[in-house]
């Protein structure tokens, strides 16, 4: 085997870990069971110091303490591991069980089990503590903080064989996996046996939390099987490479924060950026990963193509000014439309009026409107061009289609439609208006003159009629 | 002698300092924690003990020692960032509620952690002590109060109570409100955002000012398991919030007598005391405990089997068949296995039943019983063929479901609604409105024994 230096076997390790972690975790995050990850590493406690404590009643009993010695690490760890597996299963079974059977809420259930089980495990610990034999009592500090940096060869080849069985896994089961994590109902009905499904996918996370531990401690492990999930989600919504994305995610913060802690960047750079006076050299392995992940969880946050923070307010905007952009050219066609088909130039006065919007916000409009070739502009005025009146010609039929049709179809009241119009109009597809426009004709709502035209305001005239009838003026002399 | 009191006395004031303290900090966290339960949120309480970590190490650096005041407004600031960053992630990143809390709390402890490594040498807060806290030692750490040797933790932990039973009682009615529905709270002009914000902040210096002192497993078990064990026994707020401090009193007092007993530190029993209390809570709470949902639904089921029973012996008899069916033969034809057998032998001490001759007969009130439920049945067949144009041959099932459920009132309101009450879609004879229908009722309740009361309330649930 290839000599591998003290860091270079850790970053092996750790970036295993991220990988199995995210591919793993991402189930749970789909599943909205993100945080039964920190269930598993909680719960996992008792059963670490269970075992320990048999482990060491053996040794005891036989008044040979040197057994204890002699019995191999890899033995010991892997009987440790194996009861921190078996509580762990028990602390989800629990939940379950109480969710199933009681009153008491999801949430409720995992901070109930998640509680006492530690409680359970610090009881346990600190007996172990006050043992007069206790030869490894600092052991199980390290499963409560985790101690990468610690790392041995066999510790790496145990995260290999989980990682490998537990890819295997989800590659074989990987059907049954997808249709279960989207849509549980479905695989019932399909006959699958979902219980099973349900414990298989249970038995990986905690697997996976289990070995974990003593790498990043209890409440890291959560992080590690969370982060590249919820990061990878924001690049895709295939669950295929979603799993791809945030096994990578999980490898490369394990990557990341081994080298970071190891003093990479001082060497890179020549300086340390994250010294800060102080020498980075004695950071701690497992939340420098973690950090590493939430870094690049930012990362998909802001800068995902689709789903990123940015790409929706990029949209949002684009959005917003194209709405804007329609307000501006309906109102310039509807304050001219008297004269209709002369053009009018129209005072800003006017236009900042009928739009309550500010001088600066219009002039901006209109700036842009004149670059486009859409609006004649003067300092005081401005004027529909040729394609802006056609531009404007399309923006307002929509309008009074889409309110044509409230009335009609919705029955709102004509004096209400305007703004309930504008909530829609601007999504209206081409395709949608032909329709709208053919459904109105043809139930003799839209005059046949109208037709590929600019239909008449529906409300103008409608609220002038409305307006007279409502008018208390109007209403008095009847009540009198 | 003098030696021996002397002794006695110092661990009576070294238990009644600690169970003190402990009932104290518990109490403080078990009445937020309702409101968490309450709202689902328990694992906010969770999450917001782990996020606080890096606000303490700040408050560390800029203070140069453990000072509380600075220490608390820390774990404030933080705590209440925890909350927004959740609340950002999860709306503006459309990340799902439990991993953006995952992802938030999570990372700050692991930056908490990266900073107390880093500035927080010869810091308290080593690993043991965030664990356990101090509570064992909780009478060494004493300060000088107005000549009075205190016990520092007090003086941390009583102003966090008295502010959170202060905002409790001064926002009783909004708090109670936003809790169970906000939007209710939004239309009433309370602000419910606002309210969570406070919540949560109050949570947060509660955590800290707690966690110094009990170490972060029993804040947590605190925040969440008494709470939720008052909910299981009670269904008012104020009731809850008692139950809770007892429970959280409670904890402590024994926590601490299993911790002498265990030799352990006194934080882990406490919250294994918590865990038991919520055990037994959901085994035998009266309404909502699993022993009593169980045999809830085993009366309800006994029940149904007597009333399958009798509607089939009713059926027997309107057919003319002269053999008489034996006990095994009835348990069978109904599908029931010992439940079976059980009803049998509970119709026959309520009289409705008896054996002649090795067979089944009914007697007088069973038959007028049977004639009820028979007459039940067939209603519903026939409400479900005229009103819902179910097939006649598609109505018997529902009708068997439905004939355990068909009160006299619901009866009036079908016949009411049916064109022919006397015939069932299949032809056959709805039993009359048997006037003895209030009758049956006035001789069970005459019977007025334990099962009769169980079937009463098995028909309600």
């Amino acid at each position: 085997m290839i000599a591998l230096s003290n860091t270079q076997l850790v970053m092996l390790g750790t970036s295993l870990l991220g990988c199995v972690a995210g591919v793993v975790g991402s189930f749970a995050v789909l599943r909205r069971r993100a945080l039964v990850g920190d269930l598993l590493a909680h719960a996992a406690l008792p059963g670490l110091c269970a075992a320990f404590l048999l482990l060491n009643y053996r040794a005891l009993s036989a008044r040979a303490l040197g057994e204890v010695a002699a019995a191999t690490s890899a033995w010991r760890f892997t009987a440790m591991l194996a009861g921190a597996f078996v509580t762990g299963l028990v602390g989800v079974a629990v939940v379950t069980f109480i969710c199933r059977w009681t009153r008491t809420k999801e949430d409720a259930a995992i901070g109930i089990v998640l509680g006492t089980f530690f409680g359970v495990g610090v009881v346990l610990s600190s007996w172990i503590q006050n043992m007069p034999a206790a030869s490894s009592k600092a052991g199980l500090q390290t499963y409560i903080y985790g101690q990468a940096a610690g790392m041995t060869r066999e510790d790496v080849w145990f995260i290999t064989i989980v990682a490998a069985a537990c890819l295997t896994l989800v590659a074989l089961l990987y059907k049954e996996f997808k249709v279960f994590s989207f849509d549980p109902g479905f695989a019932r009905a399909q006959g699958w046996p979902t219980l099973t499904l349900d414990l298989v996918m249970m038995a990986t996370l905690a697997l996976v939390t289990v070995v974990g531990l003593p790498t990043v401690g209890v409440v890291l492990m959560a992080a590690m099987l969370i982060i590249p999930g919820a990061a990878a989600r924001f690049w895709t919504d295939r669950l295929g490479r979603m799993l791809v994305v945030s096994g990578a995610i999980g490898a490369a913060s394990g990557i990341g924060g081994t080298l970071i802690s190891a003093g990479a960047l001082e060497s890179v750079l020549g300086y340390d950026p994250l010294a800060f006076g102080h020498n980075t050299r004695n950071l701690p392995t497992g939340p420098v990963i973690v950090l590493c992940g939430t870094a690049l969880f930012l990362v998909s946050l802001l800068f995902a193509p689709r789903r990123g923070a940015i790409a929706r307010l990029v949209r949002m905007l684009t959005v917003r000014r194209r709405i804007q952009h329609e307000h501006l050219l309906r109102s310039l066609y509807e304050l001219s439309e008297p004269r209709l088909p002369r053009v009018l130039e129209v005072p800003l006065s006017q236009l900042i009026e009928d739009r309550s919007w500010t001088a600066a916000g219009v002039r901006r409009l209109l700036r842009w409107a004149g670059r486009a070739g859409l609006v004649e502009r003067t300092a005081t005025s401005a004027k529909l061009t040729t394609e802006g009146l056609a531009l404007a010609e399309r923006v307002v039929r929509r309008h009074r289609l889409w309110e044509l049709f409230l009335i009609s179809g919705a029955d709102i009241a004509p004096d209400h439609v305007d703004r309930d119009a504008d909530s829609i109009e601007h999504f209206l597809t081409p395709d949608l208006v032909r329709r709208l426009e053919a459904q109105l004709a043809r139930t003799g709502r839209l005059p046949p003159a109208a037709v590929g035209a600019v239909p008449l305001s529906p409300h103008e005239l409608a609220a002038h009629e409305a307006h007279r009838s409502n008018s208390p003026s109007a209403q008095e002399p009847t009540d009198g | 002698m003098a030696n021996w009191f002397a002794s006695l006395d110092a661990s009576l004031r070294d238990a009644v300092f600690v169970v003190g303290v402990a009932a104290l900090t518990n109490v403080a966290c078990a009445l937020l924690g309702c409101y968490l339960v309450l709202r689902r949120m328990s694992l906010l309480g969770d999450a917001l003990s782990h996020a606080v970590l890096p606000g303490l190490v700040v408050a560390f650096v800029m203070a140069g020692s453990l000072n509380i005041v600075y220490m608390l407004a820390g774990a404030l600031a933080v705590g209440l960032l925890t909350t927004f960053l959740t609340q950002v992630v999860h709306r503006q990143g459309g990340v799902p509620a439990d991993a953006s809390m995952g992802v938030v709390f999570t990372s700050l402890f692991a930056l908490g952690v990266v900073l107390i490594k880093r500035y927080g040498q010869g810091v308290d807060l080593d690993p043991d002590c965030v664990l356990y806290g101090q509570i064992d030692l909780v009478e060494f750490y004493t300060v000088n109060l107005g000549g009075y040797e205190v016990p520092r933790a007090l003086v941390s932990i009583v102003p966090v109570l008295a502010v959170n039973v202060a905002v409790i009682l001064l926002l009783w009615k909004e708090l109670k409100i936003s809790s169970f529905d906000p939007a209710l709270a939004t239309t009433m002009g309370i602000n419910a955002e606002l309210l969570f914000y406070l919540l949560m902040a109050l949570v947060a210096v509660t955590t800290v000012a707690s966690f110094e002192q009990v170490g972060s497993i029993l804040v947590i078990a605190m925040l969440i398991v008494p709470g939720a064990t008052a909910h299981l026994l009670t269904d008012r707020l104020s009731r809850m919030m008692l139950i809770a401090t007892a429970l959280a009193i409670g904890s402590a007092v024994l926590g601490y007598a299993a911790s002498l007993a265990w030799n352990v530190a006194a934080a882990g029993p406490m919250a294994v005391m918590a865990g038991l209390f919520y055990l037994a809570a959901a085994l035998a709470s009266p309404r909502y405990g699993i022993v009593s949902t169980l045999v809830r639904n085993a009366q309800t089921s006994l029940r149904i089997v007597r009333e399958d029973l009798l509607a089939m012996l009713y059926r027997l008899e309107e057919l003319r068949v002269e053999r008489r069916l034996g006990a095994r033969e009835a348990t069978k034809a109904i599908g029931a296995g010992i439940l079976g057998d059980v009803g049998l032998w509970s119709l026959a001490r309520r009289g409705e039943l008896k054996r002649v001759d090795g067979g089944l007969q009914l007697t007088d009130s069973g038959r007028r019983r049977a004639a009820g439920l028979v007459r039940s049945h067939r209603l519903w067949e026939a409400y479900l063929v005229q009103h819902l144009g179910l097939p006649a041959d598609h109505v018997h099932t529902p009708a068997e479901r439905m004939e355990h459920f068909i009160g006299q009132r619901l009866a009036e309101h079908i016949v009411a609604d049916l064109q022919d009450a006397h015939q069932d879609p299949h032809g056959r004879a709805i039993p009359a409105p048997t006037t003895t229908v209030p009758e049956v009722a006035t001789e069970t309740r005459r019977h007025g024994d334990a099962t009769d009361e169980g079937t009463e309330k098995g028909g309600r649930g």
